[in-house]
């Protein structure tokens, strides 16, 4: 149930509102965009495709979050507090990706602070 | 004295498609019909072609049937597969293709110029080989069978001074070289199947090997000790076959593998592991470790080589099988299919 | 940015995992049970386990929607593709699944007209191009993939393609963690949940299992740094004694799903009163078929369905393999009458069935590799 893989989109296609070419290192394939039709993607979105279908967009801030809590994982207590400091605050754009009462960061950084291994 | 009759041991009620697949299918096949009943109770490991003592004189001989759907696809056609395959079970096996024969099996139906254009394929290829085709049979089948055309190449060739190829001759700590990037051959096929509705700019890879084995041999001689060129099954399945063999484990770096990103895409989007996919212009050479930067310098400076990896190593462990090794340190082991790679949704 | 690369980047990696076994109380033994067969499938290819302290044991859950289909379902459908002018449609994943009679991929061998399709989309357009067949699709898949077959059923009345038909098998994965959490022998300690099924149910249908089951559950996505991440996470909560719902896959899932989905699947599908899971047995609620208002598209509307039960081998214990209660070495099966090449049990024919999986990637490995290719030092050994 779960291959799905991210692609960009590089072509809408006028005939079809519904569908679009997608691009996968190089490779592309006509997808469908009938389960995103409340938020369309345009041309130069990345959508995570299953079955050629379009699940979701693929939100670069999110994951560009994601991948900067894990280059701080392990690093001294100074660097910790530092970053706390910038505010990576909640994604915005496709609709919250944080629950009520969950943190905004998925890995609570003040965790790692006050129990320092 | 009498030997006892070789033992059947092919249990299949019928042929399956992936009896042909070249994967595990493919063995049980040769291994327990074909080996028993027509090479003898104890059969030296298959190769990729038979060395035979003519009055003194040792050949290397070999055969290969070509059955590809579609016929014309990027980067050659059926009629040069027969060409290069043949050639390359030849030079894999460490000898020169001297000349072929081909056997031609047609649709009735067929049009021409279809023919025409795959037999020019086959002499533009054979030049290019630098081998002659010296001869051939023709036969015609009804409307409805052969797929168009079956292609069958049977080659004849000298060895190569300096090699001596076998699974017996590996050893542990010899390194495991690829001539070239994976999957190119099997992923365009696929892909000019059209039933995938996948594009990308990619094609086969078909081409003869023979420079590629000589630059080696020259350079290291001896030092190789094991070659195969990675056709259906890819190179999970010559790998296997070699560990298999030889007893040994085979031990391959991830990222040392190279592999264009069309055909990392498309794995991807299908769900495929590329060390699985066809080649038909590649081929693996295991050479004796202290040799091993030699021979890959040779294949690079050789044209057609530039892409040439040093890929993996032989070890004593997993005996028997191949390790694919991340550079995190994760690891799998990467076993023969057991027919075609199938695309995957879960 | 490619979104993969990035999620499979070595350092970061090392990195998450010593962060793991900072986390790990070695006087504990975890069980976190992954519970779709795509992170199964994750876990072996990037070799994951490998990175993790003895003391954290992944359990391989029910996930695998190609496992968990009875083999009188496949049967049912094979036989409607032995009727004449019958296109028989599937993904991949089906067709060396063992029926009765044979796998697709035999039917076809015997002259059957079976298509590999890559999506719904693709067979519907099969009907439009073959007029003089009824092309039948046998959809199988959880929550990812049903909209997918919603939309092309609604897509197949809107444009009047009558030859076409789903015989529909979707099941959905919150029945399914309540009968591993219901199941007697079960430990798990926490979930490492389906990112996929998610981006479709979204969040919320899991808080059941923080608040009442009292199991921490984290949404995690597919490459080795969601996973482990995923983890870490996970004895974070255990740590601080928290049971929480959390979406480590933010980048793709929403907190509320895909609405326009769940909308397709509403119009199209309605549950089963109840639907066999081979291996849990029939369980209610669990399973799709298609609405009286697509009847027309229904295969078992349209055609007589045998309706065999057929019972498994009384010696193949996939039951339990999928629950995660047996590893699937302890099967007694495993490796000498079931193995990829004859599978007797669809856990061993699909790629994400833990069978498979762990005969593929795992079994012959032994000890003696680490000697061969020295770990990066912050991974000790």
């Amino acid at each position: 149930m779960c291959l799905a893989i991210p692609g960009k989109i590089v072509e809408l296609l006028p005939e079809d509102r519904s569908l679009a070419v997608v691009e996968v290192l190089g490779v592309r394939r006509k997808v469908d965009l009938g389960l995103l039709q409340e938020e369309p993607p345009v041309t130069g979105d990345w959508v995570l495709i299953h079955v050629g279908f379009a699940m979701s967009k693929i939100g670069e801030e999110d994951a560009l979050q994601q991948l900067r809590m894990l280059t701080e994982l392990g690093e001294s207590d100074a660097a910790v507090e530092e970053v706390r400091g910038y505010g990576l605050g909640d994604s915005e754009g496709q609709g919250s990706r944080a629950g009520p009462g969950e943190e905004n960061t998925p890995c609570d950084l003040s965790t790692n602070f006050a129990n320092p291994n | 004295m009498t030997t006892a009759a070789p033992k059947i041991r092919f249990r299949d009620p019928q042929v399956e498609m992936a009896h042909g697949a070249g994967g595990k299918a493919s063995r049980r096949l040769i291994d327990g019909l074909f080996a028993p009943i027509l090479f003898g109770s104890a059969p030296a490991p298959l190769g990729d072609a038979a060395h035979i003592n003519i009055n003194g004189t040792c050949v290397a001989m070999t055969t290969d049937s070509f059955v590809v759907r579609p016929l014309r696809f990027p980067g050659g056609s059926i009629g040069e597969l027969a060409v290069n395959g043949t050639v390359n079970d030849l030079a894999v096996s460490g000898a020169r293709a001297q000349a072929l024969v081909v056997s031609y099996v047609l649709e009735a139906g067929l049009p021409t110029e279809i023919l025409e254009a795959e037999v020019r394929s086959m002499a533009a290829a054979a030049a290019t080989a630098g081998v002659v085709i010296a001869g051939g049979d023709t036969k015609v089948v009804e409307h409805g069978k052969a797929d168009q055309m079956y292609i069958t190449t049977s080659g004849i060739g000298r060895l190569i001074p300096g090699l001596s190829i076998s699974p017996a001759a590996v050893r542990r700590g010899d390194k495991i070289l690829l001539s070239g990037p994976i999957g190119d051959h099997g992923i365009t096929i696929l892909l000019a199947r059209g039933e995938l509705d996948l594009e990308a700019d990619l094609r086969s890879d078909t081409r003869s090997v023979l420079p590629l084995v000589e630059a080696l041999a020259d350079a290291v001689g001896a030092g190789v000790h094991w070659m195969r060129d990675p056709t259906r099954g890819g190179v999970a399945t010559s790998l296997n076959e070699l560990a298999h063999d030889c007893g040994l484990g085979i031990m391959l770096s991830e990222d040392r593998i190279p592999i264009r990103d069309e055909v990392r895409g498309a794995c991807e989007l299908l769900g495929l592991d590329p060390l699985h996919i066809a080649n038909e212009g590649q081929f693996l050479a295991v050479v004796a470790a202290e040799q091993a930067e030699a021979a890959l310098d040779a294949l690079r400076e050789t044209p057609g080589g530039e892409e040439a990896a040093l890929i993996g190593e032989v070890g004593e462990q997993p005996a028997g099988a191949v390790l694919v090794t991340t550079l995190y340190g994760g690891s799998r082991i990467v076993d023969m299919l057991v027919g075609d790679p199938l695309p995957r949704i879960c | 940015m490619r979104f993969v690369d990035e999620f499979r980047e070595p350092e970061l990696i090392t990195r998450t995992a010593d962060e793991i076994r900072r986390l790990a109380d070695p006087m504990r033994h975890y069980r976190f049970m992954e519970v779709c067969g795509g992170h199964t499938h994750s876990i072996y290819r990037f070799g994951l386990k490998d990175l993790l302290p003895s003391n954290i044991e992944l359990v391989h859950g029910p996930g695998c929607p190609v496992c968990v289909l009875p083999m009188g379902r496949i049967d049912d459908g094979l036989s409607i593709a032995e009727q004449p002018n019958v296109m028989f449609t599937a993904f991949g994943d089906m067709m060396r699944v063992p029926g009765t009679h044979g796998s697709p991929l035999e039917y076809k061998a015997r002259g059957m007209d079976v298509r590999i399709i890559y999506s719904p989309s693709d067979a519907l357009k099969l009907a439009r191009n073959n007029p003089e067949k009824h092309v039948m699709f046998f959809a199988i898949g959880f929550e990812t993939t049903a909209p997918s077959t919603a939309l092309t059923l609604m897509r197949a009345r809107a444009e009047g393609v009558r030859n076409f038909s789903v015989f529909c098998n979707h099941v959905t994965i919150i029945p399914a963690i309540r009968a591993i959490l219901d199941s007697p022998d079960m430990r798990i300690d926490a979930f490492i949940g389906p990112g996929h099924v998610s981006t479709v149910i979204g969040c919320r249908p899991y808080a059941w299992i923080a608040s009442h089951e009292d199991k921490p559950i984290v949404i995690a996505g597919f490459e080795p740094l969601d996973i482990l991440q995923s983890i870490v996470m996970l004895l974070r909560q255990l740590n601080a004694n928290e049971r929480r719902v959390e979406n480590q896959y933010k980048r793709a899932v929403p907190w509320e799903g895909n609405r326009a989905a769940l909308k397709a699947m509403a119009e199209v599908f309605e549950l089963r009163p109840y639907f066999e899971w081979r291996g849990l047995g029939f369980i209610s609620q669990s399973a799709l078929r298609i609405r009286e208002s697509y009847g027309e598209w229904d295969t078992e509307r349209r055609f007589s369905v045998p309706g065999v039960r057929v019972t498994d081998p009384k010696a193949a214990q996939c039951g339990e393999v999928l629950k995660g209660v047996l590893k699937p070495a302890q099967c007694k099966l495993f490796g000498k009458e079931c193995t990829p090449e004859h599978p007797v049990g669809a856990l061993m024919v699909s790629s994400e069935g833990s069978c498979a999986a762990y005969y593929n990637y795992e079994h012959r490995k032994t000890a003696a590799l680490t000697s061969v290719f020295p770990l990066p030092a912050s991974l000790g050994a």
